[in-house]
């Protein structure tokens, strides 16, 4: 196996590996998603760090067999900090004949192929456009092959429950599960218990699935000898005492935004309309009425945001979410929430584009679309999570400015970081500070003034239905104070100033080095879920004493303050972005620095590597 | 209409005009409209704080300005969605939407179809002129086939919609038809507003500059009588000073008109008017004019519980017994706690 793993080398498992990255492949009804999950929740347990990368096609129910209904789920567990899913896999899992040809490029060389020999027959290789078999036909020696015949093994272990074919041979995952959890020295006991609570209402089915899972541990234990298959434990990565789960940036989000409207003491409507990767906000939020959630299920997008912004115009914290195509229908709507100047948080989970694009597969190409996406000047917020857990963080930061200056902002996250997991220290909510908004209720003694502003030129919230302060809002161009319609040109001038002021006015922090120094040869600047990637490979270079630091921005728009000079106290700066160079086009018309572009737009994350030669390159 | 809305407080039609100069055209229908609206206002015992007038875009939906009331004139076609987000924020709020042909129905049909379908608590006031007005004259969905404007030159081919019929298909529980300058017009608003549910009314309304008097061949007062017939429920179906009525075709299953002699509507078959009777409120919005007179007021009036209702009782529901305990929230489903001795669950 890859250097990362040490082969044991006595009786005991060896605690040597730093980290391993092993990759679940099979077809989109092996419940490869399901197996990658539970060994994520036994990397946790075992005291790992880790991060998960859910890899599934778009299509539900995609042939069977088929190269594209292929599903993977990869997962980086270590004994120190892990930031990426991993560039390459050591072990590949891989249950059918398309699974092995679409993953076993990546792996490492070296690494570990478990294929189901059961499964590459003459349908299913032909299926995988394959002329001959790749088991048999030495085109995989430079990897490690084991097969087993896991379809058949399967079968036999879970026979005396009498199952019906189909039904038995669902339980492969299992089976593979459990020969995981050997091979890297896990406790079976809590995934035995999962299964017996899932199953709770089929216990024949639960037994046979614990069946499976042990079967395919004891098939570690006895076959260990003989062959590649090695036991292999991966030391617990240090970590801060405290209670811990796993997070999607789906749920972070769902979360955050549910702290962010307690903090402001306001009730959450949601706006959503099913599209994918952002469907799963919607799901989460669905299930929290209890904490004054509503939410609603629109007709379209622009119904989404639409009543979102109905409510918040009636006094309730609205919210929208979305992804590309989906916030491109919005966007007359943020136009309203703008020139009405009422709050909004509207989240999009971006994906590969243009138009309906790579639905599953993840991409920052919607920087411009947040940023400049509009009709007319139109300032807003944009705020965009590094990971999960940031997730959680940015919704409450984003509930934060949309309340405060009574303005639409946008959450920028991307199908990455909503479907992967990673170990989250669950925080204390004391700790944050509240924001309260007050609303007004009687007219000042100056009078009532529905487009008067306070010192961050935000104006009053006004809730229907308060005696004394009616009215009347809209999308035409507002008078100063009053509010209403007005078309004169120095109105319009002085209009945009404001709203472009108040934006611009958004207290955001300084911004801060993630890694290395203030000044210096290179900047790695990067946004999003290139965190991980850029972190790892800035920390590798830098221990091989190069001279670059990282800068991870988080205020989209407006930009911290300091960022400018920050920028120009470097050499080089550099900017890998999963889109053609979005964020650099920005930097570039902001503070006239020579940003340079990294880019990368194949619906799969940077790889730690491919940032590395990005470093050199801007270092040579 | 809303249960919180039995203040004693009074009004008078001054305190639902807004100090805003109105901007419609001089003789556009709309004027007599604003007037019944805010005429209407102040007998149906609500507030203006507690009223909102909710518009998308087009000459229409320039009412909100005009009333003195919370008001949003919102985007295009959207205003249903609006008044939906708004209206789950604060069942509370006594909510009119304003629209025309071309928002209601054209780009905005959706919202106005699932507004209906799902029977959100507010009334729709659907101004139809035939005619966009605002963009200088074009065509609308429910222009008559051969209409000429900028935009169809030749005349327009496409077969117009029908907004009553449109409205009940979506599943409307209260179907209203009334026009501009008609005395009538309050009391199908106060009806609409009586309802509890979404109440939608079509109200004809002439555009003088575009479509002018498109309408005049039932609504001109002269000759009225024999070309309107408003439906009073319980009452026959009768126009033409009670000489003639609309009866049912039992065997080709459809409305025709009778003539009534001697005032025995019951001997000439005439129909008496149920507004909870759906299939006859089917055939009154399809009653084709010409052959038949206008069906004018009240065409259906059944109330089923309202979508804000329900959303608000199983929100209820589904929070009872459970504490909103944000903190363990964040800590349900697998944990695990760190100690200096490791991870355990």
């Amino acid at each position: 196996m890859a250097t990362a793993v040490e082969d044991r080398a006595d009786n005991r498992p060896s605690p040597l590996s730093d980290a391993v990255v092993v990759r679940f492949a099979g077809d989109s009804g092996d419940g490869m998603q399901l197996t990658g999950g539970q060994f994520t929740l036994s990397s946790a347990l075992a005291g790992n760090d880790f991060a998960t990368f859910p890899d599934f096609p778009a299509e539900i129910r995609a042939p069977q067999g088929t190269l594209f209904g292929v599903s993977a789920f990869q997962i980086n567990f270590g004994s120190s900090a892990i930031e990426t899913a991993g560039d390459a896999p050591d072990v590949l899992v891989a249950m059918n004949p398309a699974a092995l040809k679409t993953n076993v490029p990546q792996l490492k060389q070296g690494g570990l192929i478990i294929a189901d020999e059961g499964e590459f027959n003459d349908r299913n290789l032909a299926k995988a456009k394959y002329d001959a078999n790749p088991l048999d036909d030495g085109s995989l020696a430079k990897w490690q092959l084991l097969k087993l015949n896991i379809s058949q093994l399967t079968m036999d272990a879970v026979k005396p429950f009498g199952l019906g074919n189909k039904e038995a041979l669902r339980c492969k995952n299992m089976w593979t599960l459990g020969l995981a959890l050997w091979m890297f020295d896990r406790d079976r006991q809590p995934l035995i218990d999962w299964l017996n609570a899932k199953f709770a209402k089929d216990p024949n089915l639960a037994a046979a699935n614990v069946a499976a899972l042990n079967a395919g541990h004891a098939y570690g234990e006895t076959a260990e000898l003989a062959g590649p298959l090695k036991q292999h434990h991966v030391d617990p990565a240090p970590v801060a005492p405290g209670l811990y789960r796993t997070l999607t940036g789906a749920e972070g989000i769902a979360l955050g935004l549910v702290a962010g409207a307690q903090l402001a003491k306001l009730p959450m409507f949601f706006g959503g309309y099913p599209i994918t990767p952002a469907s799963a906000i919607l799901h989460h939020l669905s299930r929290l009425k209890e904490y004054d959630v509503t939410t609603f299920q629109a007709e379209d997008e622009i119904a989404a945001i639409c009543s979102a912004i109905g409510a918040s115009y009636g006094g309730s914290l609205g919210v929208t979410s979305s992804s590309g195509p989906g916030i491109a229908l919005k966007g007359e709507a943020m136009g309203l929430a703008i020139m009405t100047e009422l709050p909004l948080v509207i989240v999009n989970s971006q994906r590969g584009g243009p138009s309906t694009g790579l639905p599953t597969k993840t991409e920052q190409s919607d920087l411009y679309q947040a940023v400049y996406g509009r009709n007319g000047d139109a300032p807003m917020p944009v705020i965009a999570a590094r990971s999960p857990g940031d997730a959680f963080e940015c919704a409450i930061e984003a509930v934060r400015i949309a309340v405060q200056y009574m303005t639409p902002v946008m959450l920028l996250t991307d199908g990455y970081i909503a479907n992967a997991a990673e170990p989250w220290a669950v925080p204390d909510l004391e700790s944050y500070e509240a924001f309260p908004v007050e609303f007004l209720t009687e007219a000042p003694a100056d009078g009532f003034k529905p487009y008067g502003r306070d010192e961050k030129l935000k104006r009053p919230w006004v809730k229907p239905g308060t005696p004394g302060l009616l009215h009347r809002i809209g999308g035409i161009e507002k008078e100063i104070d009053t509010g209403h319609i007005n078309y004169e040109s120095s109105n319009h001038q002085a209009m945009t100033d404001i709203r472009k002021a108040k934006v611009d006015g958004v207290k955001v922090p300084d911004q801060i080095v993630e890694l290395g120094a203030e000044g210096g040869k290179l900047a790695v600047v990067g946004w999003g879920s290139t965190f991980g990637p850029i972190h790892q490979a800035v920390r590798r270079k830098r221990a091989e004493g190069k001279d670059v630091s990282h800068i991870h921005i988080r205020h989209i728009w407006p930009l911290p303050a300091n960022l400018g000079e920050l920028l120009k106290s470097y050499d080089k700066v550099i900017v890998p972005e999963m889109n053609t160079g979005q964020l650099k086009t920005v930097l570039r018309d902001q503070y006239l620095v020579d940003a340079r572009p990294v880019n990368k737009v194949s619906g799969q994350p940077f790889t730690i590597a491919e940032i590395e030669a990005a470093i050199e390159g801007a270092l040579a | 209409m809303n249960e919180m809305t039995t203040i004693a407080r009074t009004t008078t039609l001054k305190d639902w005009e807004t100090d805003q100069e109105v901007r419609w055209c001089p003789g556009c229908g709309d004027y007599a409209i604003l007037k019944a609206v805010q005429r209407t206002m102040p007998e149906i015992g609500t507030t203006p704080e507690n009223t909102v007038f909710i518009s998308g875009i087009g000459c229409s939906s320039r009412f909100p300005y005009y009333m003195e009331t919370y008001g949003f004139h919102t985007i295009h076609g959207r205003a249903p969605a609006f008044a939906t987000g708004l209206k789950l924020a604060n069942p509370n709020l006594d909510i009119w939407i304003v629209t025309g042909d071309g928002d209601g129905l054209s780009i905005g049909g959706n919202h106005t179809m699932h507004l209906i379908r799902r029977n959100l608590d507010c009334q729709i006031m659907l101004f139809n002129n035939e005619i966009y007005g605002l963009t200088k004259g074009q065509y609308s969905p429910t222009s008559r086939v051969g209409t000429t404007s900028p935009s169809t030159p030749y005349g327009s081919v496409d077969r117009p919609a029908q907004p009553a019929a449109f409205a009940l298909g979506a599943g409307a529980r209260f179907v209203a038809r009334g026009f501009d300058v008609s005395k009538e017009l309050p009391n199908v608003l106060k009806a609409a507003h009586a309802h509890k549910g979404a109440a939608f009314i079509e109200i004809f309304q002439n555009c003088i500059v575009y479509n002018k008097d498109v309408f005049e061949d039932f609504a001109a007062p002269k000759g009225a009588e024999d070309r309107q017939l408003w439906l009073k429920n319980g009452e026959p179906m009768l126009y033409a000073k009670g000489t003639k009525g609309i009866a049912l075709d039992a065997d080709e299953l459809h409305l025709k008109t009778v003539d009534v002699v001697n005032g025995d509507w019951e001997a000439a078959g005439v129909i008496v008017h149920d507004v909870t009777n759906r299939s006859v409120a089917h055939m009154l919005v399809e009653m084709r004019f010409g052959e038949f007179p206008m069906a004018l007021g009240v065409l259906y009036d059944d109330p089923r519980p309202t979508f804000e209702a329900d959303v608000v009782r199983q929100n209820k529901a589904a929070s009872e017994g459970k504490t909103a305990d944000l903190q363990s929230l964040l800590k349900k489903g697998q944990t695990w706690t760190v100690t200096d001795g490791g991870p355990e669950l």
